[in-house]
């Protein structure tokens, strides 16, 4: 598989504080791959540096072969990288289908054509017919399918999704699991931080471990789920458990 | 509706009105203009400038300086303060839109300041505090400067209604609603928010150019005020209704009026702050859309009162 992303050795100080320290990955074209670790491990800062919200202090990011850490997410996300966030931003005082359109209109030349890819979107998460309903008074669950059908809307290549299962009923679970296999099936890359075990085991293809900022395994499910380590990151070590 | 009103409007010189009716009409429709220039930065984009005097002064002062330097007519001042507007606030922008909220706020509080103080000292060239005078007025009769300002006025009615409903409209209420969000989704907000502010700056100057060209006189203190400018404008704006095609055109009619009326009161002179003041609060209180944003809720609020 030919990497589609790559993250060579990215560091990124806060003040002396390292949330991520000299970390490195791949996501290849096609793939699901998730980015776990205990709170404060640094993931959400991994997404950002890929977005383009933080420069990293040192290391760099390269999508399709081409520099992208220092560009602004704006540039990042017209290049093919788009997200969602762990705590979810939608516009507020727009309709659903409103702040679809709003991301539609990246690479739409008109306004036919966004509000085609908006409508696409939208049934695609399966928030149509919450289509005019005002984003404000969404409950959570379909909050985070905006959140998703938003970043579909930019027609990514890759896509970031920042805890899009955290909160949901088991019901919603499931829905969620089924729109990230379509979406995997549409030939679109994701890259997932979850917490939620039984998710990211059954549906990512790679995992990336961190904690403290550094990685600590990298493997299939089946072999991250043994690697020591990572059972201690989780649990703790054997003798203190 | 709207040609309706157009039409009303058009036709208002010919029922007779006296001189002092169309003077506040002028000042109305002048208002509004400022109203909707602010808008679209302020209500549509989320961007809320404590400066707009800044805009307005260097409108007017274009069209002032035409005059006394040029000698041609202050009216070249109304396109021309366009590209001079432009300018002035892509570079103004260039600073001031680093900064976001209550940041942006103060930044474009001082810039306004910032203006009056230049145009105080630039004596060679302003005129310092003498000011600018136009020896002649054009017409003593007010019809056509009303037909220019109501011209004006549609021209940017109609634009900003043009760009809210574009891929332009909802890109600034993206920015407005939330800007990581709005990068997020490919949107370039530095140049959305500078865009935002250029147009909204223009409107503004142009305003101010055909105020140079109404009122004859113009100086720092009158043109780049803070109380009577930019607070003005702001206060239009959220009485009428943010991001509302007619609410800074309510807000003006009920500002003008009102600052009018006050005035005539013997004994309260400029007490009409306080009474601003009052009223903002009350508008913030109950109908923080404004009174077109809110204009169901001031309903049956009205409804209520008589059951």
């Amino acid at each position: 598989m030919a990497d589609l992303l790559e993250v060579k050795r990215i560091s990124m100080l806060f003040g002396g504080l390292a949330a991520v320290n000299d970390v490195s990955f791949t996501a290849g074209k096609g793939e699901i791959l998730g980015l776990i670790g205990p709170n404060g491990a640094g993931k959400t800062t991994v997404f950002n540096i890929v977005n383009g919200f933080y420069k990293p202090t040192k290391g760099e990011v390269l999508f399709k072969e081409r520099r992208i850490s220092g560009l602004k997410p704006h540039q990042v996300c017209r290049l093919g990288i788009a997200r969602t966030f762990q705590v979810v931003k939608p516009l507020q005082r727009m309709s659903v289908f409103d702040n679809v359109l709003s991301s539609a209109f990246l690479r739409a030349k008109g306004r036919a054509e966004a509000e085609g890819i908006a409508t696409d979107a939208i049934a695609f998460t399966g928030l149509a017919d919450d289509r005019d309903v005002i984003s404000k008074g969404l409950p959570l669950g379909k909050r985070k399918k905006l959140e998703i059908s938003r970043a579909l809307a930019t027609q990514p290549e890759f896509l970031l999704l920042d805890e899009s299962f955290a909160g949901l009923n088991p019901h919603e679970l499931d829905e969620s699991i089924e729109i990230i296999r379509n979406i995997k099936a549409r030939g679109i890359t994701v890259m997932i931080i979850e917490h939620h075990m039984r998710v990211v085991m059954s549906i990512s293809d790679r995992i990336v471990v961190l904690n403290y900022g550094e990685k600590i395994a990298e493997g299939t499910p089946g072999e991250i789920a043994k690697d020591p380590l990572v059972v201690e990151a989780y649990l703790g070590e054997e003798r203190s458990a | 509706m709207p040609f309706v009103i157009l039409a009303i409007l058009a036709a208002l010189p010919l029922t007779g009105l006296s001189s002092y009716a169309m003077h506040l009409v002028i000042l109305v429709v002048m208002w509004s203009v400022v109203g909707m220039a602010w808008n679209l930065l302020g209500g549509y984009c989320g961007q809320v400038s404590f400066g707009h005097a800044a805009y307005f002064g260097v409108g007017a002062y274009t069209a002032g300086i035409l005059y006394t330097k040029m000698a041609i007519s202050p009216w070249w001042g109304v396109p021309l303060s366009i590209p001079v507007v432009a300018l002035f606030s892509f570079f103004l922008g260039y600073i001031v839109l680093r900064l976001r909220g209550p940041f942006f706020a103060l930044a474009t509080l001082a810039s306004g300041e910032v203006m009056r103080v230049t145009a105080e000292n630039l004596v060679d060239f302003t005129g310092g505090t003498l000011g600018i005078m136009i020896q002649e007025r054009t017409w003593v009769e007010k019809t056509w400067y009303y037909y220019i300002i109501l011209l004006v006025a549609t021209v940017t009615f109609v634009l900003v209604k043009k760009l809210a409903e574009s891929k332009l409209g909802y890109y600034f209420v993206a920015i407005r609603e939330d800007q990581d969000a709005a990068e997020s989704m490919g949107i370039n907000t530095t140049l959305y928010k500078t865009l935002a502010l250029c147009i909204s700056g223009c409107l503004t100057g142009a305003a101010g150019a055909f105020y140079m060209n109404y009122m004859g006189y113009i100086d720092p203190n009158v043109v780049f005020a803070l109380h009577d400018i930019s607070i003005i404008t702001i206060m239009i704006v959220m009485v009428g209704g943010v991001a509302t095609y007619w609410g800074p055109v309510v807000g003006a009619v009920i500002m003008v009026l009102l600052a009018e009326w006050i005035r005539s009161i013997p004994g309260l002179g400029t007490a009409h702050y306080t009474f601003f003041g009052i009223l903002l609060i009350i508008i913030i209180i109950f109908l923080p859309n404004g009174i077109v944003g809110d204009f169901p809720k001031l309903k049956r609020l009205l409804k209520l009162q008589k059951a």
